[in-house]
């Protein structure tokens, strides 16, 4: 049961400008283009791709680490590039981030208590027995035992650490938490034990969750709803049971297909994709899948397809429809 | 799933430890990895016992150390034809005990040496620091700055500092100082800009925190291994350079006790009364050694990649 | 005769808290052509066996077992000299990390002509029309012009790609595979697992792939061995683990995949963690874990047995008569 909107984002960009070497000149990286989605309380929104699909820079801009350089970002209703000094330090602190790596998420130099109290130290005017007994209280709801307040963290397992980086998180009681690829560092059965403390967390705090994986199992079991990206845009946006259920775009197809299942009735027919990953630095003309996608057409190489809707979700594909009756011939794959 | 059908069997547990039996102090792991190498806790040993005969000096000298005895010039050392057990290490061309001066000479080069990393250290990370957080406009300059100090020679950087300034033990200082300021900012400067791309100074920023935190609190503790090892090695040459500049008379003047300034009194004296040269070149030898025997140590201890556990 | 038998594997390291072990007694039999998977968590020691039996450990590891014979050849035996003829030529490996593995100084076409010149005769015209052949049966488009590519100008799949060549350029008989794709995309993955199967039928190579991500074993793999804090606790065909797992352990395991839960909020969780060096249980090391662990289970180890057709290391195996139902069963 999702609660009021909290984040508004429509057509964020993010471009960086290269210098390629002394006389090459500059190049724009576009590493992220007209993503546009809401979160409310309690939601979770699935950000799923591979490498250079732009995920990340989606997280930093949303965590207001960059700005975007086009589109608009709204937090609580507020548009993040007309806030002022003020409310920047506001907006600041209703969006955290988890990160993937428990290894370099914790600074190595501090006790745990220190890392947990810092968020509060900076924002708040509390006395150090009330910061104390704040962290206490959030190292409890993570179900880290107390006496952990005193040690550092290369004492802990990673599934600790990443219950430290999520007690931190949530130091300053956000209403959003990005979390980038929380769990893909993690050991199986740690990864589970990780996974029902967010979801817990998530109804404790009415939090509404960024949530970015290229596991599609995990994304699977927690996401309410998914956006599919490709070299910084969205391919296919909706309701995750709809889009696992019947994929729409080629790329989200191959992707599903490609996630290796150890129950034999999960696994898709395979379907092999040629090529490789492209760079953002060197993006193909048209839609940036066409090169390996096996229902490509001449109007993909030439032009960008605009995300649509079809069948209940968004699809940015020339030949939804046609892939959709399974009616498309497919093309011998032009040349990489 | 067939696990449930079975009849769940209790045994009467303790609590599950989360983590595994308390890990060992920090302080203890870095011991076992400086003690495993040998010449390190000997540079140690030794480096400790100067340290406590430079305090204890007033203590265990056995006789002042300006005090000049008129009847007792040129005393060779008590196991020499001529010598008395009164001045155990012999006397030097105005009758001053070496053994009290250069008991009182430890102070003067131990001080310096640390006193001279302390100032370097403290400028160069500051520096290094700057360059490390503000690579577009901070960076280029330091840099080029310190590149021109390193290119040129260190003694004759120090004698010219000197020269500026005047001859005198708080000028030497300064001038060794600034010679070894590069070594720091290059450090600092490598190692915060490896530290600025890890998650947690984002997240410390996400966090809220600004510029100053970031620089102090968040990344310099993490730059600190190399720059220990830094100043341990630095403080034996700081030890060097100041006997260096104090031999050609631009460092302590006399009648200081400075080991390097009662080189340069003894210079004629080589052939004549070799112990009023070679004491004090021996005392330099053996700190020297020491320091460098034991900066080891921290390398080894410190760098992560040779830790084993 | 197999072609790789090791027993009772065991690897112990020095560490600043006294002596760790890794491994201990793991057992492994490989015949030719067969597809071994090894799954396990962190600090399980499926990596460090496979080390041990590469001899790429370093000096602080101690290695012993019964036996550990590669075609024959008592591999404890031979020395350094013959180790390295048999390590690149007829048992090769491949690990996790592509863009580390490779050495950034050299070029991809010498890296795998240097394999060959070691290993193989033949003049360098030979080597170099070997390695364009190798990179084209890996699936790299326009071989000749890769040869003289550096490391960092690859990707992920490239590069992982261009150790696929150098591994199987001598024919070996053996290939190792540690974690080869958990760095990798998912759809690369896929395509390089999909390359690793065609290479290993195309040469009848027998492949051992290391991984903690169960559904790669499942669609890769025909046997598997699962081993937790440094013990093997089960070895069975793929199909007949993952569809009845006999050991507590791997059917946790199994439980806590989050595609078993679908439409379930909360995942199945195992309690505890993986004993590290200083607390290591006196009995079966995953009793203080287990749902169904007793007072023999604390006690004593329980030893690998045969189990059907394959192997398991515990006092009640999953699907055994339930423990309320043994005589004297206690409360």
């Amino acid at each position: 049961m999702t609660g009021e909107i909290v984040l508004e984002a429509e057509g964020l960009a993010r471009h960086y400008t290269v210098r390629r070497g002394l006389l090459a000149g500059r190049a724009t990286v576009r590493a992220l283009a007209e993503a546009s989605f809401t979160l409310a309380r309690r939601q979770t929104l699935a950000v799923v791709g591979e490498s250079g699909c732009g995920k990340s820079t989606l997280a930093r801009v949303v965590t207001l680490i960059e700005p975007p350089t086009a589109g608009r970002l709204l937090v609580d209703g507020l548009d993040v590039s007309t806030a002022d000094r003020e409310r920047r330090v506001a907006l600041r602190q209703a969006v955290q981030i988890v990160f993937q790596d428990p290894y370099g998420s914790l600074n190595p130099r501090k006790k745990v208590g220190t890392i947990l109290e810092e968020p509060l130290v900076i924002n708040t005017k509390l006395s150090a027995a009330e910061r104390r007994a704040q962290a206490e209280e959030m190292m409890a709801k993570v179900g880290l035992r107390p006496e952990y307040y005193a040690r550092y963290p290369h004492m802990f397992s990673g599934g600790q650490r990443q219950r430290i980086a999520i007690a931190r998180a949530l130091m300053l009681r956000p209403r959003i938490l990005v979390a980038d690829e929380p769990v893909s560092a993690l050991d199986v059965s740690i990864r589970a034990q990780v996974l029902n403390l967010l979801m817990d967390l998530q109804e404790e705090f009415d939090l509404a969750y960024l949530f970015i994986s290229h596991d599609l199992s995990v994304v699977r079991h927690i996401a309410d709803d998914i956006m599919v990206m490709y070299l910084g845009r969205p391919v296919e946006q909706g309701r995750a049971e709809a889009i696992f259920a019947n994929p729409r775009h080629p790329y989200t197809q191959a992707l599903l297909a490609s996630t290796p299942a150890v129950d034999p009735a999960l696994r898709r027919k395979r379907i092999a994709l040629s090529g490789e990953l492209p760079s953002p630095l060197d993006p193909p003309p048209g839609c940036a899948f066409h090169r390996r996608c096996p229902h490509a057409t001449e109007v993909c190489a030439r032009e960008q397809p605009v995300a649509r809707p079809f069948d209940g979700r968004a699809v940015a594909c020339h030949h939804v429809e046609a892939v959709a009756e399974g009616m498309a011939r497919p093309r011998a794959p032009a040349p990489a | 799933m067939a696990a449930e059908s079975q009849a769940e069997r209790r045994l009467p547990r303790a609590p599950r430890a989360e983590s595994a039996a308390k890990p060992p102090h920090p302080l203890r792991e870095l011991w076992y990895y400086f003690a495993e190498n040998k010449g390190a806790v000997v540079g140690l040993g030794v480096l400790l016992g100067l340290i406590a005969v430079a305090i204890l000096a007033p203590v265990i000298e056995p006789h002042p150390p300006h005090e000049q005895y008129r009847d007792a010039l040129l005393v060779p050392p008590a196991w020499e034809d001529g010598g008395s057990w009164r001045f155990v290490l012999g006397t030097d061309v105005i009758g001053r005990d070496m053994l009290a001066r250069l008991i009182h000479g430890a102070r003067f080069s131990l001080a310096i040496g640390f006193l001279v990393i302390v100032l370097s250290a403290t400028a160069g990370i500051g520096l290094g620091l700057v360059a490390a957080f503000f690579p577009k406009w901070a960076d280029a300059g330091i840099m080029r700055l310190m590149d021109v100090v390193l290119a040129i020679p260190s003694l004759l950087l120090a004698l010219v500092v000197v020269a500026i300034l005047g001859p005198g033990l708080f000028n030497a200082m300064f001038a060794v100082a600034v010679v070894y300021m590069p070594h720091f900012v290059r450090l600092t400067r490598a190692a915060a800009i490896t530290e600025l791309s890890k998650d947690y100074v984002t997240a410390s920023r996400v966090a809220g925190a600004g510029l100053p935190r970031l620089m102090v609190i968040t990344v310099l503790p993490n730059c600190m291994a190399p720059l220990i090892v830094q100043a341990t090695l630095g403080f034996s040459s700081a030890v060097l350079d100041m006997a260096a500049l104090g031999f050609l008379g631009m460092g302590a003047q006399p009648p200081t006790p400075e080991w390097g300034t009662m080189l340069a009194d003894a210079r004629e004296f080589i052939l004549r009364a070799w112990w009023v040269v070679t004491f004090p070149g021996v005392a330099i030898l053996v700190t020297v050694l020491a320091i460098n025997l034991m900066g080891d140590g921290p390398r080894d201890a410190l760098d992560p990649k040779l830790k084993r556990s | 005769m197999a072609l790789l038998e090791i027993r009772n594997l065991s690897v112990e390291f020095q560490t600043s808290q006294g002596p760790f072990r890794a491994v201990d007694g793991v057992d492994m039999t490989l015949d030719r052509g067969e597809i071994l998977g090894v799954v396990g968590e962190s600090g399980s020691g499926k990596s460090v066996s496979v080390l041990a039996l590469m001899g790429l450990l370093p000096w602080t590891a101690t290695v012993t077992a019964d036996r550990m014979a590669f075609d024959g050849l008592d591999l404890p035996r031979i020395d350094a000299a013959q180790r390295r003829r048999l390590t690149g030529k007829d048992m090769a490996m491949i690990f996790q990390e592509p863009m580390t593995s490779l050495n950034p100084c050299f070029t991809v076409g010498f890296q795998i002509m240097e394999t060959l010149r070691t290993h193989m005769g033949g003049s360098r015209r030979d080597h170099r029309r070997r390695a364009i052949e190798l990179l084209e049966q890996v699936g790299i488009s326009a071989p000749e012009s890769r040869l003289g590519a550096f490391p960092h100008q690859l990707s992920g799949g490239m590069s992982q790609r261009v150790m696929i060549a150098m591994a199987i350029s001598c024919g070996p008989r053996l290939l190792i595979a540690d974690e080869p794709t958990t760095a990798l995309d998912v759809t690369i993955q896929a395509q390089i697992l999909d390359l690793l199967l065609a290479l290993q039928r195309e040469h009848g190579m027998a492949l051992v792939l290391i991984t903690h991500d169960m559904g790669v074993v499942a669609e890769t793999a025909q046997r598997v061995s699962v081993m937790y804090a440094g013990q093997q606790v089960e070895e069975r065909e793929v199909d007949r683990l993952f569809d009845r797992p006999r050991h507590p352990y791997a059917g946790a395991l199994l439980d806590a995949l989050p595609e078993r839960s679908v439409g379930h909020r909360r995942l199945p969780t195992i309690p505890g963690v993986v004993p590290g060096a200083g607390d290591r249980p006196r009995g079966c090391l995953f009793a203080p874990r287990c749902r169904f662990a007793d007072d023999r289970c604390a006690d004593a180890p329980p030893p690998l047995e045969a189990d059907g057709d394959g192997r398991v290391r515990c006092y009640y195996p999953l699907g055994d008569t339930p423990p309320g139902d043994r005589r004297g069963a206690a409360a």
